[in-house]
């Protein structure tokens, strides 16, 4: 990256940072709001970016994750009396980082179309097993919850407003995009798009591909384990219904709205697709089946837009 | 060992045998289902994610089929030629633009026609469940139950379909071109065959094949628009099971899976039954990715 890329990135960056910043004061609470969500879920799809996008394995098994981080975190504010921001993140990202090892493990030795259906196969597992396991997970209802104080428990805490619930997760998501782009343009990094670029001549060079691959879905895990966690603060309770594969069908979707391989891409395909959704339900009414236009919308991307709506900025986004 | 013994003492031989009969008819639906899918895989490398919804799809147009004439053999007939139908167009507009590209774009695009199938049909037929009425209503004793002969009726029409599929692969000439292009599409395509159009009838085919099948479970459980979701995972299951794009096999494992879960729903409820599948499933990806009911590769 030259010196001249370096100030326009970081500008850009700046600029971008400085609208989310000021969303909410600007925004009736309806769109700040709606503006947090998009986070939520751009974080889940640029989690997932890392597996489709860096690593060339579509992961149809996100679900799994955001949503044991979504348990995780219920378990941690319905067991502690007073709850506790720090332990429902720490109990989300243990929950996901261990199930996202545990589907790592095995996804890991199949390519391709064998290792989207295995991970859609275990997020339906979990899927299961949240939803008849009544007696922990509250079965179909889910848990509720309230929310915790924001702060250092113990030294100084104040409770969420939406506005500072809006600052908590723009931080968390751009502190987790500037950590996910480091990895990625660090040598790690480059082994996972040298893996999707030619397997076995990765393997042939000396890398242990395998080893590579188990941690690019644990990583991809974890961080998706996190957006599970923001989630759960924001809306107090879990559902199995964020288990079930259609979210990981939704985080495949922004992926490839916004554009794979470039991490913001996610972000903007998850504002897209939300964006969509909202103009198509107020142009036609709640009954309007939105998901028809917008899978039509999707499919034209597929074949006319492989690369996405940020496709463009690809390279440049990567330098 | 007294634990074994009281195991096999309190073992319900009955309900074993009932199981058993059970497991062998949802075996049938799901071979109908799991052959066109493998068809779909094996011809153009295509994972179908809208298998589901065709086999959905298959279902409702039988639905209004019998409705409007009061015939069961004319709604099956209309539902596989109909999606037959639809589903070489729909193979037109979205796959045919994919060929040669990575495959994992045409999950992501027949994915994105499994979304738009299933809300049209939640927006056209609303969320109530219809009902296909069996077009026999016979029973016969089974130990305690009065069990439907309609449900072996189903069995024997699977079994006589994926039949005759079979002859045609085997004796067709169509069949035959297809058998030349799942083995080689270039030197197919340099024989003379026209390989986009069949790759479009052999598409057509597994659509007709799962709405038929839509059609003769229909009576079982009533018909829905997610009906589709829970029958594509199992098929993708069996598909994998038996072997990517090997028909016998995934013949051999949907009956096999079926068996299982039916014989796991004696102990623990249907909802659970489902893990058995899932963990057949990770235990022959482990062991045997190429598939549990083919020649080990050398």
């Amino acid at each position: 990256m030259t010196k001249r890329d370096t100030t326009i990135y970081w500008t850009g960056f700046g600029v971008v940072m400085a609208l989310l910043i000021v969303a909410p004061l600007v925004l009736p609470p309806f769109w700040s709001r709606f503006v947090t969500e998009i986070l939520i879920w751009g974080l889940l799809a640029m989690s997932s970016d890392v597996l489709i996008g860096y690593t060339g394995m579509v992961s149809f098994g996100h679900s799994a994750f955001f949503g044991l981080g979504m348990y995780g975190a219920a378990a941690a504010l319905l067991m502690v009396a007073p709850p506790n921001l720090l332990l429902a993140l720490l109990f989300g990202l243990t929950a996901s980082a261990a199930v996202s090892a545990f589907v790592a493990y095995f996804s890991t030795r199949l390519r391709d179309i064998y290792f989207a259906i295995t991970t859609l196969i275990f997020s339906q597992i979990f899927y299961v097993i949240i939803f008849t396991w009544t007696e922990v997970t509250g079965g179909e209802n889910g848990l509720s919850f309230r929310r915790p104080a924001f702060g250092i428990p113990g030294l100084w805490t104040t409770p969420f407003t939406p506005e500072t619930l809006h600052w908590f997760v723009l931080a968390v998501v751009a502190g987790s995009y500037l950590i996910l782009r480091r990895i990625m343009r660090s040598p790690f990094g480059m082994v996972l798009q040298s893996i999707r670029e030619n397997e076995p001549r990765t393997r042939a060079i000396g890398y242990a591909v395998e080893r590579y691959k188990i941690v690019a879905v644990m990583l991809s895990g974890l961080f998706a384990g996190l957006s599970g966690v923001l989630y759960a603060i924001q809306n107090r309770f879990a559902a199995p219904d964020f288990v079930f594969f259609i979210i990981s069908g939704d985080a495949v979707i922004f992926n490839v709205m916004g554009g794979i391989g470039t991490l913001v891409g996610p972000i903007v395909g998850a504002a897209t697709f939300l964006l969509l959704r909202e103009g198509l339900g107020r142009l036609f009414g709640d009954q309007f089946p939105y998901l028809i236009p917008l899978g039509f919308i999707f499919i034209a991307i597929i074949i006319f837009m492989p690369q996405g709506l940020l496709g463009f900025m690809r390279r440049w986004l990567n330098k | 060992m007294a634990a074994i013994l009281s195991f096999f003492a309190d073992f319900p031989i009955e309900l074993f045998f009932i199981q058993t009969l059970n497991g062998i008819v949802t075996g049938m639906i799901l071979a109908l289902i799991a052959s066109g899918l493998t068809l779909i895989f094996g011809i153009m490398d295509v994972v179908n994610f809208a298998h589901g919804e065709l086999f959905m799809l298959g279902a409702y147009v039988g639905v209004i089929v019998l409705s409007t004439t009061g015939s069961f053999w004319l709604a099956l007939l209309l539902a596989a030629l109909l999606v037959g139908i639809f589903g070489a167009a729909m193979q037109i507009v979205t796959l045919r633009p994919l060929l040669g590209r990575d495959p994992l774009t045409t999950i992501l695009a027949t994915f994105g026609m499994s979304l738009i199938l299933q809300n049209y049909a939640l927006w056209q037929f609303g969320p109530v469940a219809r009902k296909i009425n069996e077009p026999y209503t016979g029973h016969f004793n089974l130990f305690y139950l009065e069990y439907p002969w309609y449900r072996l009726m189903i069995a024997g029409l699977s079994a006589a379909i994926i039949g005759g599929f079979w002859l045609f692969l085997k004796h067709g000439k169509f069949g035959i071109w297809i058998r030349a292009t799942m083995q080689d599409r270039v030197m197919a395509q340099a024989m003379g065959i026209p390989v986009p159009l069949v790759h479009t009838v052999a598409f057509a085919i597994g659509a007709a094949m799962a709405a038929a099948s839509g059609v003769l479970f229909g009576p079982l459980v009533g018909v829905n628009h997610t009906m589709g979701l829970d029958w594509v995972l199992k098929a993708f299951i069996v598909v994998v099971v038996g072997g990517m794009g090997n028909l016998g096999g995934s013949i051999a494992a949907a009956i096999f899976i079926s068996l299982l879960e039916a014989y796991a729903s004696i102990w623990v409820s249907p909802a659970q039954a489902v893990i058995v599948s899932f963990v057949v499933l990770i235990f022959t990806l482990l062991f045997r990715p190429t598939g549990l009911f083919v020649p080990t590769p050398k």
